[in-house]
């Protein structure tokens, strides 16, 4: 069987099924929801980061866009929420084109600089002067779309979309050249690699992906304010899943949101006193000991991890 | 006497500035397809920067560089290698988590400058990389992955290849290995510039060097005749390596 198949079979289709079943059986959707965007957010972080090297502190800048795309489409033209969410993931793309130049910077100085831009669009989008459009400061209501069955539905496929893309990745000669350009880039162009337009590809895909969850997230929420849909903890979340659980890999930052989000679920509403202790620890202990990640224990013995 | 043979690359009055140093400053010379042109010269003297500027990596500041007859100076770095241009790196550069199979098969699926077939396997068997094609390019020793920046190149199949001190650190028996290796691509019509300090190396498999001093050639003809050049003979005792 193609690794390609063989990686949809034993990991995007059992994920996939797991969380379209689970909402029948649990009765917290909201946490359930969260999930479905923590794994995006987290898969979207791993094309970004994974595959080229670029740590997105801003992330969450592509996710905000998504959400007032959708907003804006809904409070003033009346779209029905599904346009809205794609017309999300759109604007999330235009912004990552306007953002391209930042892929010119290296290391730390392009996440800082992706941090400010988010930082930027959000003070854009809750300035005061702008009310007629996005309702700056103060929030928007979308009681016309609000439906968290099909929201929760929307999330599935957009889940499924970020999957193919990284199993897409992980198994094509795209892919191996875009870890190419994150390992040494002037070396991937004397491979024949069109680096800068690799990267973009990259880059876009992951803003879109981030775009559409923000979409579907002000689909199930309905009612938010900028700071709620721009707050950093959607990027240092998404961050520290992907990284948890290893970047470049399929299942490596599900993993990670699994057991990350998971142990936050538990112990973090109840507990957060000793939530963020724990976390702090687990993180530290992370970077000390292993800075590829969960599934670098498999790949350190040589076993290859999908 | 027998006509010039064609030109593959011409390099003419190259400049290349970093600030207000010029590494490279009016460097001209040309190879044909089949030979090996020796590239030598004092640490510093622009050897590597003048790969730099014909692989792509900086455009020359003044000057011209062609290729095929086209000019080039300037073109990013993955068109000259589908034109048909490679190098390997004075430090090693592979991409280091990714396995030996990956490294070759990044540049045999993207780098491809001709259409005949080029098996991996047969290549990577050639250059004693076989062994370990599986294995992550960073626990490859220095040669090795020298090797492997080699093999990198040529899975690409270029018309021309710049090899950047691929023989230092290599032993006496992997010289003579390597050195074959270099004569029979030159055999194959593929033309070859050899950036090394070893003279030995350079004499044996060269038809013919270039001396650079200050960033322009000083001399251009065999190594034999070039020891005879007084001012050959001056910037290399007053280098630090001594021919
Ligand atoms: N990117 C750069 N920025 C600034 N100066 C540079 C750069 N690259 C090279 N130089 C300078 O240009 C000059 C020529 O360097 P180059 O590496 O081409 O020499 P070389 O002949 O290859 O020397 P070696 O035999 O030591 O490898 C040196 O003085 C070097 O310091
Ligand atoms: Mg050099």
């Amino acid at each position: 069987m193609p690794d390609t198949l063989r990686h949809y079979l034993i990991i995007a289709v059992p994920l996939l099924i797991v969380m379209a079943v689970l909402p029948s059986v649990y009765s917290n959707h909201l946490l359930l929801f969260n999930f479905v965007i923590f794994f995006i957010l987290a898969q979207g972080v791993n094309i970004i980061y994974g595959f080229t090297g670029y740590l997105p502190f801003g992330y969450v800048g592509f996710f905000g866009a998504g959400a007032y795309g959708f907003a804006i489409m809904v409070m003033h033209l009346n779209a029905p929420a599904p346009l809205a969410v794609l017309v999300g993931g759109a604007v999330a793309v235009v912004l990552g084109l306007i953002l391209t130049p930042l892929l010119r910077l290296a290391g730390a100085y392009f996440s800082i600089a992706n941090l400010a831009a988010a930082l930027a669009v959000l003070h854009l989008v809750a300035n005061p002067a702008l009310e007629q459009i996005t309702k700056g400061p103060y929030g928007v209501a979308l009681n016309g779309t609000f439906n968290p069955t099909m929201a929760y539905a929307g999330g599935i496929l957009i889940l499924a979309l970020t999957l193919g893309i990284v199993v897409y990745l992980k198994n094509s000669s795209f892919g191996l050249a875009l870890q190419a350009v994150r390992e040494d880039s002037f070396s991937a162009s004397m491979s024949g690699v069109n680096v800068v337009k690799m990267r973009t590809v990259a880059w876009l895909a992951s803003a879109l992906v981030a775009g559409l969850a923000g979409g579907v997230f002000a689909w199930y929420v309905s009612v938010f304010y900028p700071d709620n849909v721009f707050s950093a903890d959607f990027s240092i979340f998404a961050i520290v899943f992907a990284l948890f659980g290893g970047v470049a890999t399929i299942s490596g930052p599900l993993i990670g949101v699994i057991i990350l989000y998971g142990i936050y679920n538990l112990i973090g509403f109840t507990t957060p006193q000793y939530f963020q202790l724990i976390y702090g620890l687990l993180i530290m202990a992370l970077v000390l000991f292993l800075p590829a990640g969960l599934v670098s224990l498999a790949t350190r013995r040589g076993w290859y991890v999908p | 006497m027998s006509p010039e043979p064609e030109r593959l690359l011409e390099v003419s009055g190259v400049v290349k500035r970093f600030g207000g140093f010029h590494a490279l400053d009016g460097l001209s010379f040309h190879v044909s397809p089949g030979e090996i042109l020796g590239l030598v010269g004092p640490n510093g003297s622009g050897k590597t920067t003048a790969i730099n500027v014909i692989s792509g990596l900086y455009a020359p500041d003044a000057g011209s560089v062609s290729f095929l007859r086209s000019p080039v100076g300037g073109m990013a770095s993955h068109k000259l290698v589908h034109l048909g241009i490679n190098r390997t790196f004075q430090v090693p550069k592979p991409f280091m988590s990714l396995t030996v199979k990956q490294n070759v098969e990044v540049a045999h699926t993207y780098g491809n400058a001709s259409d005949k077939a080029l098996p991996m396997a047969d290549l990577l068997e050639r250059f004693h990389l076989a062994e370990v094609a599986n294995r992550p390019a960073s626990d490859l020793t220095n040669v090795q992955q020298k090797t492997l920046d080699l093999v990198r190149a040529l899975a690409t199949q270029p018309k021309l290849l710049l090899l950047d001190e691929l023989a230092a650190g290599l032993n006496p028996t992997e010289l003579d290995w390597i050195a074959g290796e270099i004569k029979t691509l030159a055999q194959s019509g593929l033309a070859i510039i050899v950036v090394e300090h070893l003279m030995g190396f350079i004499e044996q498999i060269t038809d013919r060097v270039i001396v650079m001093n200050a960033g322009k050639e000083i001399f251009e003809g065999t190594l034999a005749v070039a020891v005879t050049v007084p001012e050959v003979v001056e910037v290399f005792l007053g280098g630090e390596h001594a021919a």
